[in-house]
């Protein structure tokens, strides 16, 4: 890891200033940042603290939704009553990510600007071609081993897979990211690779995230987050899916519904096809079958990843599956 | 020179060191090399198999992804710090399970276990095997570290 110089911010705008300087990156729990400085990824020259900073890690409840502070901890969001009561798919993407130890570090800012974890992006000696980190250098993963690589949302410069869990809940259940005066829709925040791999995140220079903010939604309140992985735990995405319902009266028609996915696309995936045929209809085995396979309209394999095709497909009917009321079919 | 070494002061074990160090130098690396803190384990320095666990403000983190710099004013606890007098009864119930082989994993499994009880996180079998799922043991001690925490658990009730 080469050197840099360390500064603590001392408040928000002290970050969003140091921050804009060329060669600074902000420095939250680290589990990122640090992780690619050693693989000779990352090389800032000024890494920023912001992790003394005050009042950025609370959990606020009101009527109409929650505003996590950026510095929350993945753990503390995770365990957080409210959370669990009122958006359970947001604890159950958090707790099912990374480890106990790396949750009790990482926060949920850092989390949201995590990177790919496409093994040539993180070995630059060994792969000089990657656009992400050199824009026009081409892509070592086209042609290569693909099997953890995105089937949705690629393009011909980038095919590399959003990892994050807890993006996939946000992005279900319309959450804003907050950058101080701004907000974006999470989603919109997820930037496509297109021929710019290397923009992710819809964030200027000089802007940080402050805080998230999910709105409360029957939908939210009976939601969860199914992923699937290559070990039991401790494992990143094979393909998960983000699922919140709310029925009719009657206990058994859609009124709303909405679908994420994660660990198949550039970026955590919602699939509007997917809520458009189940809304107003009566949940049945069939519907639920039609409807998955729609989530993998317009995916473009390369080589080894064709599995998620199918995985993601029964992924999403399982989850559909785990939230309708208990007695139906 | 802005890359120039910092002088910080951490408290670890309960004693307050002095150190001067480059910024980029790990909490793990300060610990082992500094500090003479062996019992800390570099297994991967990559935060992807547990051997460095410690605790900061008496909570499990790793000490591979956590600059020495990052620590100022907050309390770290390795696992020379766990049991000063006597052993602390989760070391006690690694003995008493044979819960390693060649034990490299083993401070960072203990680490792990005494925080994962103390959360709330050992009530099951299977919720101990997921909260631990974060250290790796290349030995395969699984069923006896798990025994071992099971039992510390039910102690500590
Ligand atoms: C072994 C391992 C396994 C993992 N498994 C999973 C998994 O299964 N699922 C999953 O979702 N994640 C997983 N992760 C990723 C982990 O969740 C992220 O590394 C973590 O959430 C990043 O948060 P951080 O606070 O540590 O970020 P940092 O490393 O501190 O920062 C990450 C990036 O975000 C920037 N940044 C930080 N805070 C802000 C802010 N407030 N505003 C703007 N920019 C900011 C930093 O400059 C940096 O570029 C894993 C990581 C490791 C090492
Ligand atoms: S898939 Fe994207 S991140 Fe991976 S090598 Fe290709 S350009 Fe780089
Ligand atoms: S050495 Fe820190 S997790 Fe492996
Ligand atoms: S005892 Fe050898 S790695 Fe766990």
């Amino acid at each position: 890891m080469r050197n840099f110089a360390y500064r603590r911010a001392g408040s928000v705008d002290d970050a969003r200033r140091a921050a804009a300087e060329a060669g600074a990156m902000l420095l939250a729990g680290g589990t990122t940042l640090l992780d690619l400085a050693k693989c000779g990824v990352a090389a800032p020259e000024t890494v920023v603290d912001i992790t003394h900073l005050r009042g950025l890690d609370t959990i606020a409840h009101d009527p109409s939704g929650v505003t996590i502070g950026a510095l929350a901890k993945m753990s503390a969001v995770a365990t957080d009553r409210g959370i669990c009561a009122h958006y359970p798919a947001v604890s159950e993407a958090l707790w099912q990510a990374a480890s106990a130890q790396l949750r009790n570090m990482a926060t949920i800012g850092g989390n949201l600007m995590q990177r790919t974890r496409c093994a040539y992006f993180r070995d630059p000696v060994a792969f000089p071609a990657c656009n992400k980190r050199n824009p026009g250098s081409g892509c070592a993963a086209i042609g290569g081993v693909t099997r953890n690589h995105a089937v949705l949302g690629t393009s011909q410069s980038c095919i590399a897979t959003n990892p994050g869990d807890l993006a996939v809940a946000l992005v279900a259940l319309d959450a804003e990211i907050v950058l101080g005066e701004r907000r974006v829709a999470a989603d919109a925040f997820f930037l496509l690779p297109g021929a710019t791999p290397q923009r992710e995140h819809a964030i200027e220079p000089g802007e940080i995230i402050t805080a998230i903010r999910i709105p409360v939604s029957a939908a939210a309140c009976n939601s969860t987050y199914l992923k699937v992985r290559g070990r039991q735990s401790y494992e990143f995405a094979a393909a998960s899916a983000a699922v919140g319902m709310e029925f009719e009266a009657d206990g058994r028609t859609i009124r709303d519904i909405r679908v994420a996915l994660g660990g198949v696309a550039t970026k955590p995936w919602r699939v509007h096809a997917v809520e458009a045929v189940l809304k107003g209809q009566e949940l049945s085995p069939e519907a639920i079958d039609r409807a998955a396979a729609l989530a993998t309209e317009g995916a473009v394999i390369h080589g080894d990843n064709r599995t998620k095709i199918s995985l993601v497909q029964r992924v999403v009917a399982r989850a559909i599956i785990n939230r309708k009321p208990r007695g139906i079919a | 020179m802005p890359n120039a070494a910092i002088s910080l002061r951490l408290q670890i074990n309960g004693h307050l060191h002095d150190l001067t160090v480059e910024p980029r130098v790990t909490l793990l690396d300060a610990l082992r090399e500094q500090f003479g803190l062996t019992g800390t384990k570099k297994g991967c320095d990559q935060g992807q198999c547990g051997a460095c666990t410690v605790h900061v403000d008496g909570q499990r983190v790793l000490a591979c992804l956590t600059l020495a710099a990052q620590v100022e004013g907050r309390t770290v606890t390795t696992i020379e710090g766990l049991g000063e007098e006597a052993l602390h009864p989760v070391q006690a119930a690694f003995l008493e399970h044979d819960a390693f082989q060649c034990g490299y994993c083993t401070p960072g499994q203990i680490m792990s276990a005494v925080a994962c009880i103390r959360e709330g996180h050992a009530g099951t079998d299977d919720e101990i095997r997921e909260y631990m799922s974060g250290n790796l043991c290349r030995c395969g001690a699984y069923p006896n570290i798990v025994a071992a925490i099971r039992q510390a658990a039910e102690a500590s009730r």
